[in-house]
């Protein structure tokens, strides 16, 4: 994930010990009190999984809450053992020293329900079948996860978070938090996000999912009774998702038409493989072998779904006059999935609305995938903010004795 | 602290909402939140004054004044700040123009092209003035639209625009004993609080 980069990757090296969260253990969760869903239906009873890194101070006033995006989880940061070839997913920016430090804060990261990383999803079973759920899986919307998260929240301790941070659907949660739980946090981040997907973002997701329906080892989405797994379609959707995750430049300084196998010779007729063509299959594959495509198709629906002001007259700007936290608002010039003009949509709403937002629209060429990788600029503004967030926590613990 | 910041805060009143112009380093809406509690947004495209702003927890958002004030509602704000911004723009005369669509006020100041040391060098070398305030050459100025305090004031009048209050201020020695008299000789910066 860090090798565009190759200074950071340097600095990752040096400094591996010491600015890791280093060995971490997911935790589980049961909730046997019925939650009640945005579609009418109600989960009995679920699981989360979560990590957590820092220490929750005595005032538990310095909790952060990390919202996962489509194919996110719980594994933010750290290695699950010492021979754990890759750190979470977001491990460059969570950890001691970095933006989201780790000596000052308590980071909770979960896997979201419908997930497939050990939350109650479409693998789980259905206690009223004894078989897993599988389509039957009901439908998730954000504010579910929201409300769940919340649940978390009252069970660890936590009555406010300092800040609710997410990129893409992440920061749909986020948003989601401070309209729903005006209360419960003084922070709201926001990266790479929207208030709603616009129909071409929609058309790519179904474009996606129909790879997967589309694929014979889909059984209507009962494969896992059946012993089957559509990893074909899986990986196709994952394929078309990648594509539009980076940028045209991104593609082209790290490809190009750079051929893997065969050549144009005259008389070659061996066929012609582009690097593109083999990196983009590796992509597919190795996602297709470790998530659920019912996951996928219920994720990606729940973006679709997101509509900030929907409840609000479709104005943002009284959506947004619920908010008491202040907002952080980071966007990338090359995402086109999540474009820098969706997040000043956001960020205008928030202005008219009297509430407190930052932005900055960070050059980079990663597309929308720039979120989770190393840039010095967004860093830095991550880093400048965080920072207010902890000098605040100790100032309020000042004034508390 | 510097003069024409004290000068803006007189200008602004208690609890308003502010939006400043090419903030900077946010001095001046930190300034107006502690001391009258405002509610402000700075517009900067320059990444460092961004990184200073959020260091400070001053609301930023990056956004380039060249492109307009469009995507601000008539009257949403009290009052629409830009300090030693207007000769940085392609289109002063409009950025003027929508700073009073946006804003009930609004409060703009910028450096004295007529100041006699200006004059002077450019009557005597015959070249672009190069001073501390000003210290870049021709071509690779950000300063494109100089102006001076009349010119100003004839675009304002051009436009109906009402001037409520105009300081100047000069820092030099000869420019504070001067700058009453002959303002347009000596005053080196001009700030000017209008309304519609």
């Amino acid at each position: 994930m860090s090798t565009e980069n190759p200074t950071a990757s340097r600095e990752c090296q040096n400094t591996a010990d010491a600015d890791s969260v280093g060995l971490v253990t997911p935790k589980k969760q049961e909730f046997t009190e019925p939650l009640q869903l945005a579609c009418g239906r109600v989960l009995q009873g679920y699981t989360l999984v979560y990590e957590t890194y820092g220490t929750l101070n005595t005032d538990r006033s310095n909790a952060i809450l990390i919202c996962h995006a489509l194919s996110g989880h719980h594994h933010a940061a750290g290695r699950h053992s010492p021979d754990d070839k890759r750190a979470g997913w977001w491990d460059h920016y969570i950890g001691p020293g970095k933006p989201i430090d780790t000596s000052k804060f308590f980071v909770v990261s979960l896997n979201n329900l419908g997930g497939c990383h050990g939350s109650t999803g479409p693998v789980s079973i259905n206690p009223t079948t004894g078989k897993p759920w599988g389509p039957d899986f009901p439908p998730m919307r954000v504010r579910d996860w929201v409300h769940s998260q919340a649940r978390l929240a009252d069970l660890l301790g936590i009555e406010q978070w300092a800040a609710v941070i997410g990129g893409s659907l992440g920061g749909m949660q986020a948003m989601r938090w401070a309209l729903e739980y005006p209360e419960r946090l003084r922070h709201c981040v926001v990266i790479a996000s929207a208030m709603k997907l616009s129909a071409q973002n929609i058309a790519f997701n179904e474009t996606a999912r129909q790879a997967i329906t589309s694929d014979p080892d889909f059984c209507g989405g009962r494969y896992l009774e059946r012993e089957k797994l559509p990893r074909r379609g899986l990986a196709v959707a994952r394929m078309i998702g990648h594509i539009t995750y980076l940028s045209d430049d991104g593609l082209a300084n790290k490809f190009g038409r750079e051929l893997r196998t065969g050549s144009f010779q005259p008389g070659s007729d061996e066929e012609v493989e582009f690097q593109i063509q083999s990196y983009l299959r590796y992509q597919g594959d190795s996602f297709s072998s470790s998530f659920d495509p019912n996951t996928y198709i219920l994720m990606t629906r729940a973006l679709d779904y997101f509509d900030l002001a929907r409840e609000y007259k479709d104005d943002p700007v009284a959506a947004f006059a619920n908010a008491s936290c202040r907002f952080l608002l980071v966007a990338f010039t090359s995402d086109w999935r999540f474009a820098p003009d969706r997040s000043r949509e956001i960020v205008n709403a928030l202005m008219h609305a009297n509430v407190s937002v930052s932005y900055a629209e960070i050059e980079s060429a990663m597309g929308h995938d720039a979120f989770l990788l190393p840039n010095e600029r967004y860093e830095g503004i991550f880093r400048a903010y965080m920072q207010r967030v902890a000098a605040e926590i100790i100032e309020e613990g000042r004034y508390a004795y | 602290m510097r003069i024409d910041l004290d000068v803006i805060q007189d200008w602004i009143a208690p609890n308003s909402r502010v939006l400043d112009l090419g903030c900077g380093d946010g001095a001046l809406l930190e300034q107006l939140g502690k001391n009258k509690n405002v509610i402000g947004y700075g517009l900067e495209i320059d990444p460092e004054q961004i990184e200073l702003c959020v260091e400070r927890g001053v609301n930023v958002v990056e956004q380039n004044l060249d492109t307009g004030l469009g995507n601000f509602a008539d009257g949403s704000f009290d009052a629409v700040v830009m300090t030693q911004a207007l000769q940085t723009l392609r289109h002063p005369h409009e950025v003027v123009r929508e700073m009073l669509r946006v804003g009930r006020d609004c409060i703009i100041t910028f450096p004295n092209f007529g100041q006699w040391r200006a004059r002077w060098h450019l009557a005597f070398s015959g070249r672009m003035p190069v001073s501390d305030l000003l210290p870049f050459e021709w071509y690779d100025t950000p300063n494109i639209h100089f102006c001076t305090f009349r010119d100003f004031e004839v675009l304002c009048k051009q436009n109906d625009w009402t001037i409520l209050h105009r300081q100047v201020v000069s820092e030099s020695k000869i420019g504070v004993t001067f700058k009453d008299f002959l303002p347009n000789l000596f005053g080196e910066t001009a700030i000017y609080h209008l309304t519609r």
